[in-house]
């Protein structure tokens, strides 16, 4: 095996796979390099297996509502290991098939952690004591749990966990503190709520989901409550302890101290980039605040490395990562690609309500001096979700008031995390209001909600 | 059932014209052949006849409007009984023998559709732009076809328009639009070069001190023309000095002989008749560049300056090599006269091979024309006045007229020029040898 190729990508996750994958079609001799399982978090310890969790939570929802449906479902019960065992197996089945990817696009897999090291065109790349040569070298290391060891929010394995013990839980907890209403906390609370867990949410800011338009935050919030959750939002995280029993923690709101106790308690706090122990401090590689700094084609400030995913900062998103992996890879190899628009990467999460959006919240868009246009729809004036028993989803569009330009859209509702691809298509397309008013939406579907909430912006919603 | 009446496109390159005068009002009821409006183009004033029955159940644009764009719509027209024809063209220009003729006999005809100019919504090329950036190109008066797309396969896209915006542009210097935007609001002002958007003050020339004049189409198009022309052909003059003693002598006896007929040859007459025979004499000369090839006339389509109020327009003799004296006249007499009326119809200004421009008439000595596209040479003839000139070693007095062809350098090089000038003067020192 030849230690030289044109590229060198280190992580094999969403970002990195793809990357190869690209760099391989364009006629790249390519290399990835992996510590662990190749699929990265998102296919093993992310995306995949959280939603493999998620789904059976739903298939175990529905059963208690068997009665609405006119069924029989007696005696419904659950088996904590077999649902997990369940979720493995779908992310050992899509590892594997990453593996099939690499060998089809004859990309070389190197197994280990890499170390980079000072070298000609770009660093040399270190695994297990052999060093590797290449044109470009490109980061694709993701990111991890952030922790915040003042407040005890740091992972023990044990009784507090990172959403990594969360989806492979030691043991099945009787309540759960939840730190953080992100998408990953948000999923977790919403995943073990379903299974009859009482679950607290502590938010720092204002709202849960802080980063999705205010309204959504506040639609769901309502929802989650009928489940179940208990959301506490303006209240900080003073210190979390394990102990024999479960955890303990000190939480503070409107200056006000109050002490929580649960059986075990899940830290989703944020992320943080994994810079460490590659060698870029001896590189003198850019990094600031736990992320590497790229130009807007991955490039770093190092000659021939390059760096893309969640290790270049938010939004920590695998379609994120898979993107910029493959801009990057082609403007190394001389194409002329778009940068990447960060008002046009949608985001999931798949908790129950759904929640999708893409683009500016009405704030935001306002914010940045925009007029605009705000049109909503209720799941309850659909039919499809009727006879679905989904009636409960909002759909809100924003449009730029003087050019009809669609800024932002906002979901929350069953299925919504696959109809909002619909808005991201109209958005990177550019068409305006016009255009997707003039669209026919089929009937009956949960996607003439979208069709509807553009109509409402405009004065022109039929059924409400 | 109602149709609609709208603006006709009275020539092939017509874009917009000005509805001068209706001649039906509301409640009329009009058959078809029937003159319903004039419309005031950039060279004439054209009758539009009815083409469909009916009655005029509303005027859409009011006489005398401005810059009313082709295929608007202009009256809507109730119709008596069932519709007799498919009312896709409701309006025409009058139907001429000439029209088809014109087309047959010069191929130019043909050279005149695709005159430069950014106009890419009558037959350019289709612009590839996202919705979006159509919107924003609209709202900011932006060109589009003079953008260059960075989305997919070229296609615009909302981050160049405002990339044109931001950047100082050659079309549109952001003082400069801000400067015509005070001065105009429409877009046109922005489509103008930029130093035609500077503004008078910027100049030196004080607020207050001139009147100014509105731009009407006949200046307009002038304007556009003669500025591509000396801009995009590379052109030269060629001139030479024409004896014309024989010449005048027998434009005397013709006028003699035959003046009791009506016939009164000017020297003008013979310079079209002796321009049209040097052309078939030189047939390369007599030709068009166009980027798929170099077109060779067939005939030599002269092409008349006649200067009118407010501007100029040419006239075509058609086919003139084929044609005498006599007619070549009288033909030139009806067209200059109804050229200064305004009434000449498209396919009589509209193509052409060859321009003469003649200013000998107005004591001018020798000048240079600027290229009437898709001409190959245009001549300016000047003054004939009695000069004195060296013949056989001696001074003697001649009568001499100065004769300068502009060529398009890209189908006429100046050896081609001067065998073309050569075989001009033969005709003209040689009045006779017109005649054979």
């Amino acid at each position: 095996m030849s230690n030289s190729f044109d590229l060198i990508v280190i992580g094999s996750g969403p970002g990195g796979y793809v990357t190869a994958i690209r760099a391989s079609q364009l006629g790249l001799k390519t290399a990835i390099v992996e510590r662990d399982k190749l699929g990265g978090i998102c296919l093993n310890w992310g995306c995949i297996p959280t939603k493999a969790l998620l789904r059976s939570a739903e298939v175990y929802r529905n059963f208690q509502h068997a009665k609405e449906f006119g069924l029989t479902a007696e005696a419904v019960s659950f088996d904590p290991q077999a649902v997990v065992k369940r979720s493995r197996g779908v992310a050992d089945r899509l590892s594997k098939g990453v593996g099939f990817l690499m060998k089809k696009h004859k990309i070389t897999v190197i197994e280990g952690e890499a170390r980079l090291e000072k070298g000609s065109a770009a660093p040399k790349v270190i695994v297990k004591d052999q060093a590797y040569e290449a044109k470009h070298v490109i980061l694709a290391t993701g990111a991890r749990a952030r922790e915040i060891p003042s407040a005890g929010l740091k992972g023990d394995g044990k009784r507090i966990w990172t959403y990594r013990d969360a989806m492979t839980p030691p043991e099945w907890p009787d309540s759960l503190l939840v730190f953080g209403s992100g998408a990953i906390g948000i999923e977790f609370a919403s995943f073990y709520a379903a299974f009859g867990v009482k679950v607290t949410v502590v938010e720092l800011l204002d709202r849960i989901l802080p980063v999705e338009d205010e309204e959504i935050s506040a639609f769901a919030k309502k929802r989650f409550e009928k489940e179940g959750l208990k959301l506490l939002t303006s209240t900080e995280a003073k210190s979390l302890k394990a102990n024999a029993n479960g955890v303990e923690a000190i939480i503070s709101s409107k200056g006000k101290e109050e002490t929580l106790t649960a059986s075990h308690a899940i830290v989703a706090v944020g992320i943080t980039g994994n810079v460490e122990n590659l060698g870029l401090e001896a590189l003198g590689v850019q990094v600031e605040r736990g992320h590497v700094v790229t130009d807007p084609f991955g490039k770093t400030n190092v000659a021939g490395l390059y760096a893309i995913g969640d290790v270049t900062g938010a939004p920590w998103l695998a379609h994120k990562a898979s993107h910029e992996g493959i801009i990057c890879v082609e403007a190394i190899a001389g194409q002329k690609p778009a940068p990447m628009l960060k008002e046009r990467i949608p985001g999931c999460t798949y908790s129950h309500p759904q929640i999708a959006s893409v683009g500016l919240t009405e704030a935001k868009a306002k914010a940045a001096g925009r007029e605009v246009r705000v049109g909503r729809f209720p799941f309850v004036g659909n039919g499809k979700a009727i006879a679905l028993g989904e009636d409960q989803g909002l759909v809100k569009t924003v449009f730029d008031a003087k050019t009809g330009e669609l800024l932002g859209a906002h979901m929350v509702g069953a299925e919504v995390t696959e109809l909002i691809q619909g808005y991201v298509i109209a958005m990177n397309a550019e068409v305006t209001e016009h255009e997707l008013m003039d669209t026919i939406f089929p009937h009956p579907t949960l996607s003439e909600t979208m069709h509807e909430a553009v109509l409402d912006a405009y004065g022109r919603v039929l059924h409400v | 059932m109602t149709t609609q009446i709208t603006m006709p496109a009275l020539s092939p390159t017509m874009e917009e014209g000005n509805l001068a005068k209706w001649h039906v009002k509301v409640g009329d009821a009009i058959e078809p052949g029937q003159v319903i409006a004039e419309i005031e183009t950039d060279k004439a004033t054209m009758e539009v006849e009815a083409v469909d029955e009916g009655v005029i159940e509303e005027l859409l644009v009011p006489e005398g409007a401005q810059n009313v764009k082709v295929n608007t719509p202009i009256a809507r027209l109730k119709g008596e009984g069932e519709a007799k024809t498919p009312p896709k063209q409701q309006a025409q220009p009058q139907p001429s023998p000439r029209a088809e003729e014109g087309k047959v006999g010069a191929g130019a005809a043909k050279f005149s559709t695709p005159t430069p100019g950014p106009s890419p919504q009558t037959g350019g090329e289709r612009i590839f732009a996202s919705p979006l950036a159509r919107r924003l190109a609209k709202q900011d008066g932006i060109d589009l076809s003079g953008l260059h797309g960075s989305g997919p396969h070229g296609r615009i896209i909302k981050r160049d328009i405002e990339a044109a915006l931001k950047a100082p542009r050659p079309q549109a210097a952001p003082e400069a639009r801000a400067q015509s935007r005070e001065l105009t609001t429409g877009r046109e002002a922005r489509s103008e070069t930029p130093a035609l958007r500077r503004s008078l003050e910027q100049m030196g020339i004080r607020a207050g001190s001139y009147d100014l004049v509105p731009l009407d189409m006949m200046r307009k198009t002038i304007a556009k023309r003669m500025t591509e022309s000396f801009r995009d052909v590379p052109h030269f003059p060629l001139t030479i000095d024409i004896e014309i003693d024989a010449l005048l002598k027998a434009r005397g006896e013709i006028n003699k002989r035959f003046g009791d007929n009506g016939v009164k040859i000017s020297v003008n007459d013979m310079c079209i008749k002796a321009a049209a025979l040097a052309l078939k004499l030189v047939p390369e000369s007599n030709a068009s560049y166009t980027p798929d090839g170099v077109a060779m006339h067939h005939h030599a389509d002269i092409a008349v300056a006649v200067a009118i109020p407010g501007g100029l327009i040419t006239p075509i003799m058609w086919a003139a090599e084929t044609k005498g004296l006599a007619q070549i006249s009288a033909e030139m007499a009806d067209l200059a006269q109804r050229a200064r009326e305004k009434k000449l119809r498209p396919e009589e200004f509209q193509g052409g091979t060859f321009s003469i421009s003649n200013m000998g008439m107005l004591g001018i000595k020798s000048f240079a024309s600027i290229i009437n596209e898709p001409h190959g040479m245009i001549m300016s003839i000047g003054a004939g006045e009695k000069r004195p000139i060296v013949k056989n070693d001696a001074l003697a007095i001649a009568t001499m007229m100065t004769v300068t062809v502009t060529c398009d350098h890209r189908v006429v090089d100046g050896a081609l020029g001067a065998a073309f000038l050569k075989a001009f003067r033969s005709f003209l020192e040689d009045p006779m040898a017109m005649l054979l």
